[in-house]
Formats: C-alpha cells, sequence, structure tokens
C-alpha cells in the first residue's frame, strides 16, 4: 500500500500558504513538531464546539459525551501502540510522560520494586534529546544511585560492546531514545532489552521520533514504558503520552496527585485511583487528546508501514543528493539503514544558524543547533548541525529544494 | 533581497577576520556566555585600569551574526570610559529592540549601525546581542575591581 503525497497534502491547510514573499513552503522540521491536518484540527474544533465538559465528573449530557470522546481517543491510542486501553496515560508532553515515570521512581518507598538507593544504577545514551537524560541525571542525583550511558561511535551507532558491564545486576532502569532525534539513528533494541530483562531492570523507550514515522508495537519491542508527544505525530501541542505495561504502572507509585486519581481521601492520608486515572491527576487536556485520537486515525488510515517505506526512499534520494554537495558532513549513519528521515549535517564552516537563515529565505525550513542533545553534539565534535527532518508531506521536490539551497548558501557565504 | 540588510558586508568581513579575537592573559574580569538555544559560546576578557577599557579580548564560535558583532562592539569600546561604554552598550540594545524600525545612531554605534538589519529577525537578535551582554556583566565586574 503507498499513498500519493500530493494528496497527502491537501488534507494540511498549511500547505496552502507561500513563505518569505510568496515561496512555496519546504516543510524540513517535522523533526521538531509536525504539521496537522484538517481531521486533527477539525476533531479538537469540534471537542470545543460541540461536547466541551470536564470529563468523568459531572451528571449531565456534555460531561457523558466529552467522557466518551476523552475515552474513545485513549482507545484509539492503545490500538496505535498495541496496548490495552488503561495503559495509555495522557500527559501534556513527552516531556512530562517520562519525568512522570522518573519522579513516581523517585516517589516509591523502600521495598517497591522500582526504589532506587545508592547502590543502584540508571543506564541511559549518549545520543538522549535532553528529555531522556535530564530527568534519569537529576533522579541519579537526588537518590545517589549511579547513571552510567552507552557511548555513540563516530558511525553514529551505540557501542553496545561492553553491554554487560554497563547494564548490570544493580541497574533499575535503562532510557533510551528508540530514534535519535539528531542522527536519525534507529538503536537495535532488542539487545538493549534483552540485557535489561536478564538483571530485572525495566526499559523506558523515547519513542518520539518513532512512533510518527514507523509501526510501534509495544507487545512486540517488550519495552516497559514508552513515551511520545502528539504533536510529532500530526496531533495537537500540549497531549503526549506515557503508556507502561499494566502490572508495573500498579507498582509505580503517582507523581502529581490532586483530584480524580484518587480512590479515598481523610485529612491525613489518600489512596490512589487504578490506572490510567493514578497518573492522570486534574483536569486533562480533552480537546487535544481528543486530537490525537483523530492524528493516529488518520495516520493509520494511510498506514503507518506505508509511511515508513515512503520515508526510507525519500531518505535514500535525500542522502545521495545531498552526499553530493561539497564541503557537506552528514553527521548520523551514512547507509540508509536502520535510520530514520531525519539529516543532520554541517556545511564546510558555513555556521548552521546562517545556512538556516539563507535557506529560510529560499522557503526551506530546517532547525539549527544542537537539537536538545547537547552531549552528543559534543560526542560527535560539532558545535551544532542543521537538520532537515522529513515526513509524510515531503517528495523529493523538498529534497532538490532543499538541496539548492544549500548551493545557493555557499554561493551566497563565499562571496567574502 | 532581504537577507542581504541581515547579511552586510561589514558583518561578514568582521566574521571572516576577526577584531580582538584569542583571550589575553590580562584581565580585571573573564565572563562566559552561551546562547542556550544554539549552542554559541563566547569567553570575555576585559581589562580596565582607571575606569578606561585598555583591553577586549575574547574566544568563541558560533554564527556570523554573534561573532561579528562581538569583533565589532571589541573594537568599538576600547580605550574608552566604562561609562561611554555603557552608552554605546545602552544605544545597541535599542537598536536591537526596535524590530526593524530604528537606523541606529552612528555617532555612538560607528560601523555597529549595520547591525539595524538584524533587528528585522527575531530570531537572531540574541545572536547579536551575545557578545554585548558578556560585556555588559564584564563592566559590571571590572567596576568592582578597578576602583
Amino acid at each position: 500500500m503507498s499513498f500519493s503525497v500530493a494528496d497527502v497534502r491537501k488534507d494540511f491547510p498549511i500547505f496552502e500558504r507561500t513563505i518569505r514573499d510568496g515561496k512555496r513552503l519546504v516543510y524540513l522540521d517535522s523533526g521538531a513538531t509536525a504539521q496537522k491536518p484538517w481531521v486533527v484540527i477539525n476533531a479538537e474544533s469540534e471537542f470545543y464546539s460541540k461536547h466541551n465538559a470536564a470529563v468523568h465528573r459531572g451528571a449531565h449530557q456534555l460531561a457523558e459525551e466529552a467522557t466518551d470522546a476523552y475515552e474513545g481517543a485513549r482507545a484509539i491510542v492503545a490500538e496505535f501502540l498495541g496496548a490495552q486501553d488503561n495503559e495509555i496515560i495522557f500527559t501534556k508532553s513527552a516531556t512530562e510522560s517520562i519525568n512522570a515515570v522518573a519522579y513516581a521512581m523517585g516517589n516509591a518507598e523502600p521495598g517497591n520494586r522500582f526504589a532506587l538507593t545508592a547502590s543502584d544504577s540508571i543506564v541511559v545514551t549518549e545520543m538522549e534529546h535532553h528529555a531522556n537524560l535530564i530527568p534519569w541525571q537529576q533522579l541519579a542525583k537526588r537518590t545517589g544511585a549511579q547513571l552510567k550511558w552507552f557511548n555513540v561511535m563516530q558511525d553514529s551507532r551505540l557501542d553496545l560492546s561492553n553491554i554487560d558491564q554497563v547494564i548490570t545486576a544493580n541497574t533499575k532502569v535503562v532510557a533510551v531514545t528508540h530514534q535519535s532525534n539528531v542522527l536519525g539513528t534507529i538503536n537495535p533494541l532488542e539487545a538493549i532489552v534483552k540485557r535489561a530483562h536478564e538483571v530485572g531492570a525495566v526499559v523506558v523507550l523515547d519513542a518520539c521520533q518513532s512512533v510518527p514515522h514507523m509501526s510501534v508495537n509495544v507487545a512486540e519491542l517488550d519495552v516497559d514504558f514508552l513515551a511520545f508527544s502528539g504533536h510529532k505525530a500530526v496531533g495537537p501541542t500540549g497531549v503526549g503520552v506515557l503508556w507502561g505495561k499494566a502490572a508495573l504502572l500498579d507498582e509505580l507509585p503517582p507523581f502529581l496527585t490532586g483530584g480524580s486519581m484518587i480512590e479515598n481521601v481523610t485529612m491525613t492520608t489518600a489512596t490512589w485511583a487504578p490506572v490510567p486515572q493514578k497518573f492522570e491527576a486534574g483536569v486533562p487536556n480533552m480537546a487535544q487528546a481528543v486530537g490525537l485520537g483523530a492524528a493516529c486515525k488518520y495516520l493509520s488510515q494511510l498506514g503507518m508501514d506505508a509511511i515508513r517505506d515512503h520515508e526510507i526512499a525519500l531518505t535514500g534520494y535525500a542522502l545521495k543528493k545531498m552526499s553530493s554537495i561539497e564541503g557537506i558532513r552528514i553527521v548520523g549513519p551514512l547507509e540508509n539503514v536502520a535510520r530514520g528521515a531525519t539529516v543532520s549535517f554541517t556545511l564546510a564552516d558555513i555556521h548552521p544558524h546562517d545556512i538556516g537563515q539563507y535557506v529560510d529565505s529560499q522557503g526551506v525550513a530546517v532547525r539549527t543547533g544542537h537539537h536538545c542533545a547537547w552531549p552528543l553534539a559534543r560526542a560527535m565534535n560539532v558545535p551544532a548541525t542543521t537538520r532537515a527532518s522529513f515526513y509524510l508531506y515531503n517528495d523529493e521536490s523538498d529534497v532538490d529544494a532543499l538541496v539548492e539551497a544549500l548551493l545557493g548558501a555557499q554561493k551566497y557565504f563565499g562571496r567574502f | 533581497m532581504e537577507l542581504d540588510s541581515l547579511y552586510q558586508e561589514v558583518i561578514l568581513d568582521h566574521y571572516k577576520h576577526p577584531q580582538h579575537k584569542g583571550l589575553s592573559p590580562v584581565y580585571t574580569a573573564q565572563v562566559s556566555h552561551v546562547n542556550t538555544s544554539c549552542g554559541d559560546e563566547i569567553t570575555l576578557n576585559l581589562n580596565v585600569e582607571n575606569n578606561v577599557i585598555t583591553s577586549i579580548t575574547w574566544d568563541g564560535q558560533g554564527c556570523s551574526i554573534s561573532q561579528a558583532s562581538v569583533s565589532m562592539l571589541s573594537d568599538l569600546v576600547t580605550d574608552k570610559t566604562l561609562e561611554q561604554a555603557d552608552e554605546i552598550v545602552k544605544s545597541f540594545s535599542e537598536l536591537m529592540a526596535s524590530k526593524g524600525t530604528a537606523v541606529g545612531d552612528p555617532e555612538i554605534l560607528e560601523d555597529a549601525v549595520v547591525f539595524a538589519g538584524v533587528s528585522k529577525f527575531p530570531g537572531r537578535v540574541k545572536c547579536a546581542l551575545l557578545g554585548w551582554m558578556a560585556f555588559k556583566d564584564a563592566a559590571i565586574q571590572s567596576q568592582g575591581e578597578s576602583k
């Protein structure tokens, strides 16, 4: 099954506008946030205009409809990930999802499987986005646990040669990204999950860059927790997902406490509602969750395998075309294997911010900087990179526009 | 092209041939500033004697705007008193906040008026100000030192 990019683009109203004095919008920043199709914009709008009420409370029709819409979205997301409904927790972002797990672990009392002490270790990788590094770094600091990590090799892959020394009997949690937001590298989860489970550690997967782009099935991956953000998956901002295995979510203490996450409350005590409510304190981002449901439905209808196939083909084309530019250094896997449609690069001695500015003048939107992965930039020995990230609405003409703009930047800054 | 108002020749010239780059071991204050959104870094050594800036040296990495801006600043404030330098920094900060509506006072800013075009690009104002904020910081520290 495949789809027509031209048809897909018609679903996204933003492509009707032009940029920088009438230029066609070449949007290559989906790694930061994806554009939104009408079905998502309409779903969110319709929730507000027809069904708005606080979910799980209120003895009226609107409250029933709002709850149905919200819980319906949960069921859609669960199916999208191959999970059970009660394993899906709506958060405000993937960052909040990961922090929720890290802070909840910090709240675990002695005897709880998640309780951390100075004799435990937490394992991350050098290619993590700050959102999947700092929560663990700080949890280690608060508990005295040791923070360990897998290094990134110059070929942009994780060095797992010392996996048995990094993940040991003392390891309680292994937090790893599915796909690097800078390099595009897709990590070999099987080996990491196998070793983590051997020693009784849980695996927390940052799936922000994978869930929007490929079929991700939590049962098949056998990870223990997974986080992704709605807005990178053509959904609204303000909604993220935390998935966890039901038995683990039962044992994990809550992070945010307050309304709607309780079972019984006295002035001095409280007991918790069952999952997922235990992790959804307060009135949630309802319209956004409903919008995310519409987004997952939209992606499923196109087919996640079709999206992945499209991106593999486009990445192959981009790597080939971009490699032909003199002075370019692609910071990420050069071969189109186990990598996503994110291509970071440097271009001779032109600073990424200047490249970004020039290509923007040609209608091409890219991201520049360290992409919230500062330790990775240091490991790859680049102060910053320019990043083009492709998605379902991009095609070869967008790659061509990027390449032409990069050649233009070389000419523009080569004047002096 | 709009872009030319950002990348003026003088700016690119300072970028390619930065002035006062390379840290002097003699200084009354040393500061390091980072643009957290892009990772640009500037370390600046400022030497003040009897309230006069006798040397300003710097090192760093970053885009043409941030590097040219600190280069031009160094030219501009050398041999000035701290009060004169403060007036220059104020004038430059106002220009950067002008969103393209001001042209800058050439009496005070001299060549640095070429940065007027930067104020039209909100994403780049922080680049232009990086070195200036580092200098402001160093000047405050040196005030205490040299008195």
